[in-house]
């Protein structure tokens, strides 16, 4: 896929084809069938311990699945570095690099050492609003900017897919809804696919296009949900975004709770 | 209503705190005391040399210039031997670090090696490397070999993993992960590891010196005990502490320098 170039109007689909995994012999997801279309914001939610994360794992390649396949169609977009792309929800920032050196980092390996990775680096420092702080070490940084520099990060190999897992459960209330803003700011100004993980909903309504319900482990797909407004016109307190958040909680609470009370070393 | 009183306060202690100057403190106290006993007569002169006097027989041996043909070939061997033995170390540790084959093939082997006394093997070394300088390097570089590769493969082991992940995810190539992640990320161990191994180091070399060498800080040493001659005995003890306090300082500079991304 690496360095083709294809034309930016057909982009990458992502698909699920039937997709089963175990954990030593225990099924943590069943059976998943689900179509990633390009351009689109498929949020993935469910009860803890319901292989969301797994999930995201599996689509990236990070993990093999024991039955069915993740399949790509299409081109990479131009001066793609890495189709699958992901935003961890720790960070992973190397912390003896500065700021710049950690998004280097993915750039060395492709020869983007030197001036045109300079670019590089500068141009989503900007998007990230992070130009001021490029030799700044992680431990200098609120937990915010440096999931800012780990997207930054992600945006410099021009991705395909983002794979964003739980990206704002590490941050406080005021910090994730800073993040959101952000999020849906970058997605408005240049349109990225991505599969956003999390268990929280509010998040999931406000960034999803679509949102994915899993039912707890072993994790089945329960239902596709569509949010009916566009990404730029949703706000905290949206009554319909809100009744939606509601609905979605109804179809989860009893295997969250059920979840709850399962033992986790099985 | 009754008076209100203040809330106690009971958080504190069990942190550890720097005190200046206390380390120093300890010291002078009881070099103080055993310069007091031994001029007063409570400390007779056959237990402990008069502190003052091994000062003087330390003046003399730098004055003399005797100080530098017994250190030099002293520092030559420690650090002959450390080196060797401490770049293999980290170069072994580092492949069990990295490779189930090499770790399944040699964690048996260094366990069994750790504990054996090295200076129980110098007879074997002398045969196999020379009675000159070959079997000291030898037992020097086995001496800090071991405790390297045990401290080496437990911080390659305590390398973060998710950004091991985070390197596969980017698609980086696998010498690009061990160079630029697993490597520094072991770094902090490798270092205070090798403390402990150069310590090892400085033992082992005076243990060589003393088995056969004309010159060296441990042959100085035995050469002291055997004429009873207490003053000289105590000057060699006291160059080997400042040895031992001297390259602990240069690895705390190092990591001053090379880890100063930790906070």
């Amino acid at each position: 896929m690496r360095g083709l170039s294809g034309p930016r109007d057909c982009p990458m689909d992502l698909t699920l084809d039937h997709i089963t995994h175990r954990y030593s012999g225990m099924p943590v997801l069943q059976d998943i069938d689900l179509q990633i279309p390009a351009g689109e914001i498929l949020c993935i939610v469910g009860p803890s311990g319901c292989g969301k994360s797994t999930l995201l794992r599996l689509i990236g390649g990070l993990e093999r699945p024991d039955e069915g396949a993740v399949r790509m169609a299409g081109a990479a977009p131009e001066g793609c570095l890495n189709p699958l792309t992901y935003v961890f929800q720790d960070f992973a920032l190397l912390p003896w690099r500065t700021v710049e050196g950690n998004i280097s980092l993915v750039l060395e390996d492709h020869g983007l050492g030197g001036r045109k990775g300079e670019e590089i680096i500068a141009d989503v420092l900007a998007r990230t609003r992070l130009s001021g702080f490029r030799k700044a070490l992680p431990r200098q940084l609120s937990g915010g900017m440096k999931q800012r520099v780990a997207i930054a990060r992600a945006l410099a190999v021009n991705p395909a897919v983002m794979l964003l897992d739980e990206p704002l459960s590490a941050l406080d209330a005021q910090t994730r809804e800073l993040l959101m803003d952000d999020l849906v700011g970058l997605w408005t100004r240049q349109p990225f696919t991505g599969v956003y993980v999390t268990h929280n909903l509010a998040e999931a309504v406000r960034l999803g296009h679509r949102i994915a319900v899993l039912s707890r482990r072993p994790g089945r797909l329960r239902e596709v949900i569509e949010v009916p407004r566009a990404l730029e016109d949703r706000r905290a307190g949206d009554p319909e975004l809100e009744a939606l958040q509601e609905r979605l909680w109804g179809l989860m609470r009893d295997e969250a709770m059920a979840a709850d009370q399962e033992l986790v070393d099985v | 209503m009754s008076e209100a009183r203040v809330v106690p306060f009971r958080g504190g202690g069990f942190r550890p705190v720097a005190k200046r100057g206390a380390g120093l403190l300890v010291f002078v106290v009881l070099i103080l005391l055993a310069e007091w006993g031994t001029r007063a007569g409570w400390i007779g002169n056959l237990t402990l040399p008069r502190p003052s006097d091994v000062a003087l027989t330390l003046v003399d041996l730098w004055q003399s210039g005797r100080l530098w043909t017994h250190l030099v070939p002293s520092l030559t061997r420690l650090a002959v031997g450390g080196v060797m033995g401490i770049s293999i170390g980290i170069a072994v540790g580092v492949a069990i670090g990295l490779f189930s084959h090499v770790r399944a093939g040699l964690v048996p082997l260094v366990a069994a090696l750790f504990p054996i006394p090295k200076i129980a093997l110098l007879p074997l070394f002398v045969i196999w490397f020379g009675i000159d300088e070959g079997s000291k390097y030898a037992l020097i570089a086995f001496g800090t070999f071991t405790p390297t590769v045990v401290s080496t493969y437990g911080a390659v082991d305590n390398v973060d993993r998710t950004l091991i992940r985070m390197g596969q995810s980017f698609g980086l190539s696998w010498f690009s992960i061990v160079r630029k992640i697993v490597l520094p990320g072991a770094l902090p161990g490798i270092l205070s590891g090798l403390r402990v191994s150069i310590a090892i180091g400085i033992i082992l070399l005076v243990a060589a010196e003393m088995l056969g060498a004309e010159y060296g800080i441990g042959a100085y040493i035995l050469q002291a005990g055997s004429l009873y001659d207490l003053e000289r005995l105590f000057a060699g003890v006291v160059i080997l502490s400042a040895l031992g306090v001297l390259t602990s300082w240069a690895i705390g500079l190092a990591e001053k320098r090379l880890l100063r991304w930790r906070s």
